[in-house]
């Protein structure tokens, strides 16, 4: 939490931060949601108005994930361009990674009672562990591969795509085909990943039960954690010098490969910070909601994060947060009053924010309490030089 | 002659298998069918058995009613030594003659006693049923019949077969029972000059029974030794073997390019429209694959109409919906187009997102309409059925018509595009928008009928994908990825790319399927394509010019 504007020194930290009234409010949120959820779900009564009930908690962190994930996508897309219809990957694998450990973590108290092989392993009549289970039953490794896995493969994407130049809408269909791939492999059984079914029953994390309510609190505090760390991180890419180039090869990149500069640098780095944080999102996910399985990889997934972003409004990061937070309640309110009417809600969001919201709800709002400080904020700024206010590639 | 010849073989057998109990039949006479039928009557066991071999090996058409009714319990001796076959009417029998199928009168139960049957003689009715089906009328029959020897090889089916041979007018069928005849002869002769012989004639045939019974052959037995003793026929049926290999090598290349020829032929359909609306318009249009789900559609919906008002002409409704769905999914394309797309050019990735949105709310409108299970569409009589290449390779009539019909799509296509006013105009549109205002093309108009065009042809291809796959909400979503890849590989703008990577993308599919499994070949075909864009990153065949830049 030291990312806190209180707990700030001087110098450019405290700049880039202080300048973000609405990131500001978000952090300012987060803190106060990490404290008195877990707070009013652990010790007030069931009764008492003000009691979180658990499975609320699992559910906004939940939102609180998918918000990150949203976050992931929102930097490369709304900070440089890049249409990413795969991240759906990222966040699976990051889930995938996590689902591993906590299958390891189950030991014997499987169906089969095998402690050296997960249950799906044994089924598939599997004699010993495939190589790359190895070492998943350590926390950190786990952790390490969580982000090094869909940081590796954003990686080796990235190189191909960028060097190679392609750019725009291919990338975006191609990032879609390598989600559908590993999509159509995780549905394999000869993967090891659990095939159709995928990872679930898990039982515990680091020793605690992932069904008691102060586990589920732990996570919750985890997730708002991973969401205020996220945002610094990519308030701080975004807001740095590197940010303005970022934001340069979004707007004219031939004009910044003029200039001088590599863009594909400067693309796949941000690429592949983005993909483990992606990653990261779908590790806090998976012991939240206690199952992960190929449907993640669907291609379907991943352009619903874009339209999280598109709603909140594209180029301003707390807008990605925003509007992941509020698509996905709507998704549940909807799926739970009238399931048939949810898919014609989100095609009507698509068509609709893309035709009269192009800036999404942060950018169009003009009742938004920030409205003013953003008028001032123009003012002091170059003209162009708005870094955050939602221009349109 | 040949009826000579064919007289002395069946009193040749009948003298080796009956000579017994026919002591009072002369061979040298042939059969009398009407005799024979007589002495199924007969009280003794043998001589029934006797009989029923008999009648089996005249190859008479008659023999085989006689025989059906003896296994249904229907036939029946008289108490005055008529063999009949009764069907019970009340409380007394209506007769036939057995042997001439003329009315016999009626009679009560008391004055009929049944000829009965026990497990022998039952096996020995089929087995003359067997080879009396050698000589049916319908040629479908005989063909099964052979196929049948092919597999049990009895004995006693030899002359049978001979017979059949040499009296079988139609050249399939003759095959069929000259490999069956051959088989038989293999194995149960003792002249090694006609095994010999019969090696020879199974080395032109390639399927999976001629192949097992030369394995056997060649394989050795438990002890050691080999299962056929004779040296000479071991070696003719070895290299039989390896011929039959490497032709069936060939027709397993030549199934699997069909097949991929086949799955191209679909993604081409799938891809074509996109070659329009993405190709030529670079229009991103997500909601391509509903456009295609809607054609399929409208093809279950024609069916319903023609099932309800005109059964007799089903057969029709496949080319009454083609233009229909046209129509259908032209008139959806000009409608988004108008609605959506235009507000958005320039804007590709929300282009993307809109119609993404769009399929959605399709997907869920036919699934609010029609329900959200497969919906049956029926293949029209003249697209059922195969044609069977040797090796088993089946070459089925609705992928044959798919084969042809996705080119018949693209030849009309490209006839639009570069013979027409409407093609003219739309190239020049997407060539450069501005001229082409300046010489008075209503580009608005021709935006909207380009997309049309694109999403109409879509649907065309919904129509015959409706034929070989599940028609659902979900069926546009399956095809997506592919289509994009398609014409991604292919070439942006390139008819002829989009046929060559369709094509391409389905032969090597079918190709790798075989060495790595359907799901896995999927995979790597998708990892080589975008390995493939990140070499060159505009397809196959590539625009040049200023077109490029657009």
């Amino acid at each position: 939490m030291s990312a806190f504007p209180g707990t700030q020194g001087t110098g450019p930290m405290s700049g880039f931060l202080m300048r973000d009234k609405g990131g500001m409010v978000l952090l300012a949120i987060l803190a106060v949601a990490a404290v008195a959820v877990p707070l009013s779900n652990l010790l007030l009564p069931p009764g008492s108005p003000f009691h979180v009930p658990g499975y609320m908690v699992s559910l906004v962190g939940k939102y609180l994930c998918f918000a990150l994930l949203a976050l992931s996508v929102d930097l490369i897309w709304g900070f440089c361009g890049i249409l990413s219809l795969g991240h759906g990957a990222f966040f699976a694998l990051g889930g995938y990674a996590m689902g591993m450990h906590l299958m390891r973590q189950i030991g014997d108290r499987s169906v089969y009672g095998n402690a050296g092989l997960p249950d799906f392993m044994v089924f598939l009549n599997w004699k010993e562990l495939p190589w790359y289970w190895h070492g998943f039953d350590s926390f950190t490794f786990a952790m390490l591969m969580v982000i090094a896995v869909p940081g590796a493969l954003a990686f080796v994407f990235g190189w191909l795509t960028f060097r190679s130049r392609v750019t725009g809408v291919y990338l975006s269909i191609i990032s879609q085909a390598m989600t559908y791939a590993l999509m159509l492999a995780f549905f394999r059984n000869d993967m090891g990943f659990g095939g159709n079914n995928g990872l679930t029953d898990f039982k515990e994390l680091l020793g605690y039960d992932l069904q008691a309510p102060a586990t589920r609190a732990g996570l919750f505090v985890a997730t708002c954690v991973a969401l205020a760390a996220g945002y610094v991180l990519c308030r701080f890419i975004t807001s740095s010098k590197l940010g303005r180039i970022l934001i340069g090869i979004r707007d004219a990149e031939s004009r910044v490969r003029f200039l001088g500069y590599r863009p594909e640098y400067y693309k796949l780095f941000l690429f592949t910070v983005s993909a483990c944080l992606a990653g990261v999102a779908g590790a806090l996910y998976v012991p939240q909601v206690g199952i992960i399985n190929p449907g993640e990889f669907a291609p379907a997934a991943s352009i619903e994060i874009v339209i999280w972003v598109a709603i909140g409004g594209r180029g301003s990061l707390y807008g990605a947060v925003l509007g992941a937070i509020l698509v996905n309640y709507g998704k549940s309110y909807f799926t739970g009053a009238m399931p048939d009417a949810w898919l014609f809600v989100l095609g009507g969001l698509f068509v609709a924010v893309t035709l009269f919201l192009p800036r999404g709800i942060v950018g169009t709002l003009p009742a938004f309490p920030f409205a003013a400080w953003r008028r001032r904020e123009r003012l002091k700024l170059a003209p162009g030089q708005a870094a955050g206010g939602g221009t349109d590639g | 002659m040949r009826r000579f010849v064919t007289l002395f073989v069946v009193a040749l057998c009948l003298v080796l298998s009956a000579v017994t109990a026919f002591a009072q039949a002369p061979a040298a006479q042939g059969p009398d069918f009407a005799a024979l039928v007589k002495h199924l009557g007969g009280k003794s066991f043998a001589a029934r058995l006797n009989a029923v071999r008999a009648l089996g090996e005249t190859g008479d058409a008659r023999a085989v009613r006689v025989l059906e009714a003896m296994l249904g319990r229907n036939l029946y001796a008289t108490t005055d030594g008529r063999v009949v076959i009764g069907e019970k009417k009340g409380d007394a029998y209506a007769l036939r003659d057995a042997a001439t199928g003329a009315d016999a009168g009626s009679a009560p139960s008391g004055e009929l006693s049944m000829v009965r049957t026990n497990n022998r003689l039952r096996n020995e009715i089929n087995s003359a049923l067997g080879t009396l089906v050698l000589m049916s009328d319908d040629p479908d029959r005989r063909r099964k019949a052979a196929v049948e020897v092919f597999k049990s090889r009895p004995k006693d089916a030899i002359p049978a077969l001979e017979r059949a041979v040499a009296r079988e007018t139609d050249a399939g069928v003759k095959q069929t029972m000259a490999l069956a005849l051959a088989a038989t002869r293999l194995e149960h002769g003792a002249d090694r000059a006609e095994r010999l012989d019969a090696v020879r004639m199974l080395e032109g045939s390639a399927d999976d029974e001629t192949t097992a019974l030369l394995r056997g052959l060649v394989s050795r037995r438990a002890d050691g030794g080999f299962s056929e003793a004779d040296e000479v026929v071991r070696a003719a049926a070895q290299k039989a073997l390896t011929v039959i290999e490497s032709r069936r090598e060939m027709w397993d290349f030549a199934g699997k390019l069909f097949q991929g020829v086949s799955l191209g032929s679909v993604l081409l359909l799938a891809a074509i429209g996109l070659a329009i609306t993405f190709g030529v318009m670079g229009v991103i249009n997500m909601a391509h694959g509903e456009m295609v789900m809607l054609g399929a559609y409208t093809t279950f919906v024609i069916q319903e109409i023609f099932r309800a008002y005109a059964p007799d002409a089903f057969d029709a409704s496949i080319v009454v919906a083609i233009p229909a769905a046209f129509c259908v999914a032209g008139a959806f394309g000009i409608a988004i187009e108008r609605g959506i797309i235009r507000f958005l050019y320039g804007r590709p990735l929300e282009t993307l997102l809109a119609t993404w949105g769009l399929s959605l709310i399709l997907q869920q409108l036919v699934r609010t309409v029609f329900g959200p299970t497969n919906r049956e569409v029926g293949n029209p009589s003249w697209m059922t059925g195969a044609i069977e290449l040797p090796g088993g390779v089946l070459l089925t009539h609705n992928r044959l018509w798919i084969i042809l019909f996705s080119l018949a799509v693209l030849g009309m296509l490209a006839l639009v595009l570069k013979r027409t006013q409407f093609g003219l105009q739309m190239r020049a549109v997407t060539q450069n928008r501005r001229m082409a205002g300046a010489m008075g093309i209503p580009t608005g108009r021709v935006d909207a009928m380009t997309f049309g065009l694109g999403s109409g042809i879509a649907g065309v291809g919904g129509v015959a994908l409706s034929q070989i796959d599940n028609v659902s909400p979900n069926l546009g979503q399956t095809y997506i990825v592919n289509s994009f890849m398609v014409v991604v590989f292919g070439g942006v703008g390139n008819l002829l790319g989009t046929l060559v990577g369709a094509t391409t993308l389905g032969v090597v599919n079918k190709f790798l399927e075989s060495w790595s499994g359907a799901v896995m070949a999927k995979i790597l075909v998708l990892v080589a394509v975008i390995l493939f864009i990140q070499k060159r990153p505009t397809g196959l065949f590539a625009l040049k010019g200023r077109a490029v830049e657009q």
